[in-house]
């Protein structure tokens, strides 16, 4: 978290799809995902027409085509499973460039491969036009329990705080000469480790009585009432609403 | 050694300790009878060696540390249960580490953390962190994510999450330490420019000379002295018996004190 809460896969600016209220596009993006997911993988166009529907959003959301793919690179565990499918799945064979592959692999290969990279470009968009922050609070409108929503807020206000306080110690165990090699040191590690653990317990004692000292009583005061009007969500609809068309021809045809 | 507040004929002063004792629940006994009142539109210093029971006190004005024997009251109104949420709106506590103060993901929403949580929404919380971020001179910041601002400013924006609650009394605990020269005078400009009353905690004896006309003395958990600042500083016997060291070369009786 380097970079403010910029975290990697956000990327600022001022579209009109980063301007929408972030629960918004949370819907959005989850009702595109499952369309997608719902869809025959025998209607390959509707595949196509899903990817052209991304495309759209990206360019109205001005995030460059490289920027995206670049973060699609998440994928490569997944890619490299389905590559793996068309040979070790029983059934029909068939023989591609002289090799004989399983026919119900390769269908499996090319849903995991379609549905996956789709799902994933879907939430990389998601994530490069709204900030963590915001993402948070759209999941708490959407009605994920305040206590997770707090947590995750303490972890990125506190991530940094925390490594800083590990960097010191570590600082201060190399400035007495003390490198960690091999098994013998672990247990020095170890003690790190319990030290950081009871200085972060102490910290967050210390935090609560200073939330407690300006009025805390257990709930977050939710604050940015970004209440979505009736033309945002129509906005963001727009994405799964054509995406629910493709998916009804997919099985129709 | 008695000093009567600067305002006598003032109505109500902000804050009124008297007889306050305390032990904590492991049996050490921190305050034996303490005894304070600071008038309103007061500036006082608490001074006093490590362990003296100074943060313990201050940890009393909220209603955080109770059950022992004494009473608090905040200007008129007695630090009690049914009080509370309304007694840490009047107490405005900034602690000694920004980072434990401010535990929002940026500058605003912790500014806005203390009036929210009073029930302030919309256009008038927006005003009030503005306004609260304009007298630190943060307001350019507010967006920042806290552990982004250097220590001075964090310093300032937590003194800004409590006056956007409109104090009755800010007290603020060691608001000097880890300060450079520049940060602590740039904070010192701020107190100075603040009209609320301030019951500042410090170690930092010329800090406590420039910012408060009146100094208390806490010492094995009982008001030891109380009186102009200047006064008690000059008081060598005094200063020595309370392990109270003024830096090397400072003489508090060259200084000129408004
Ligand atoms: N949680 C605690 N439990 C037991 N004793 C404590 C606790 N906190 C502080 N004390 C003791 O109470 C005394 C006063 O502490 P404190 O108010 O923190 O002093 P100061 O802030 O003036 O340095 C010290 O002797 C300290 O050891
Ligand atoms: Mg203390």
């Amino acid at each position: 978290m380097g970079a403010g809460h910029s975290h990697l896969l956000h990327r600022p600016g001022h579209s009109p799809v980063h301007a929408l209220p972030p629960h918004c596009k949370i819907a959005a993006t989850f009702g595109f995902v499952v369309l997608v997911v719902a869809t025959p993988r025998e209607a390959m166009w509707a595949f196509g027409a899903y990817a052209v529907l991304l495309g759209a959003v990206a360019a109205t959301a001005r995030i460059p085509a490289g920027f995206l793919l670049k973060r699609l690179l998440i994928e490569i565990p997944f890619v490299a499973f389905a590559l793996l499918m068309p040979f070790v799945a029983e059934g029909e064979r068939t023989p591609v460039l002289g090799l004989s592959l399983s026919v119900s692999g390769l269908w499996g290969a090319w849903n995991v491969l379609a549905k996956g990279t789709l799902g994933v470009a879907a939430s990389v968009l998601l994530a490069s036009t709204t900030e963590l922050r915001a993402l948070l609070t759209g999941l708490q409108r959407l009605g994920l329990p305040s206590l997770l929503v707090q947590i995750a807020s303490f972890m990125i206000r506190y991530g940094d705080v925390v490594t800083a306080e590990l960097r010191r110690m570590s600082v201060a165990r190399r400035s007495r000469g003390f490198e960690a090699r091999g098994v013998r040191h672990w247990g020095v590690l170890a003690r790190t480790a319990g030290a950081l653990f009871i200085r972060s317990y102490e910290r967050g004692e210390r935090v609560h009585l200073a939330m407690v000292s300006r009025g805390y009583t257990g709930t977050m005061p939710m604050l940015d009432e970004t209440a979505a009007t009736r033309a945002q969500w129509a906005y963001a609809a727009a994405l799964p609403a054509t995406a629910l068309a493709v998916c009804v021809m997919g099985y129709a045809l | 050694m008695n000093h009567t507040p600067a305002n006598p004929g003032d109505a109500t002063p902000s804050l009124e300790v008297s007889g306050l004792a305390y032990a904590y629940p492991d049996g050490h006994q921190a305050l034996f009878g303490v005894d304070l009142t600071v008038g309103k539109g007061e500036r006082v210093a608490l001074l006093g060696p490590n362990g003296a029971g100074k943060t313990t006190l201050v940890l009393h004005l909220n209603g955080i540390l109770g059950g022992g024997v004494g009473t608090v009251t905040v200007a008129g109104l007695p630090v009690a249960k049914q009080h509370y949420a309304e007694i840490r709106r009047r107490v405005g506590i900034v602690f000694q580490d920004p980072d434990d103060q401010l535990f929002m993901p940026t500058v605003r929403e912790d500014v806005a953390f203390g009036p929210a949580a009073a029930g302030l929404r919309g256009a008038e919380l927006e005003e009030r962190v503005r306004a609260a971020l304009d007298r630190v001179g943060m307001a350019d910041f507010a967006d920042r994510p806290p552990h982004h601002l250097s220590f001075g400013q964090r310093r300032r924006v937590a003194v800004a999450t409590v006056l956007a609650m409109e104090p009755e009394i800010l007290v603020l605990d060691e608001p000097s330490s880890n300060l450079d020269p520049a940060s602590r005078r740039e904070l010192a400009d701020i107190l100075r420019s603040l009209d609320v009353t301030v019951l500042m905690v410090t170690h930092d004896l010329p800090y406590a000379l420039e910012l408060c006309p009146r100094s208390v003395v806490l010492s094995e958990g009982v008001i030891a002295a109380d009186g102009p600042t200047q006064d008690l500083l000059c008081d060598e016997p005094l200063m020595r018996a309370h392990r109270l060291e003024l830096p090397f070369g400072f003489d508090p009786a060259s200084v000129a004190v408004a």
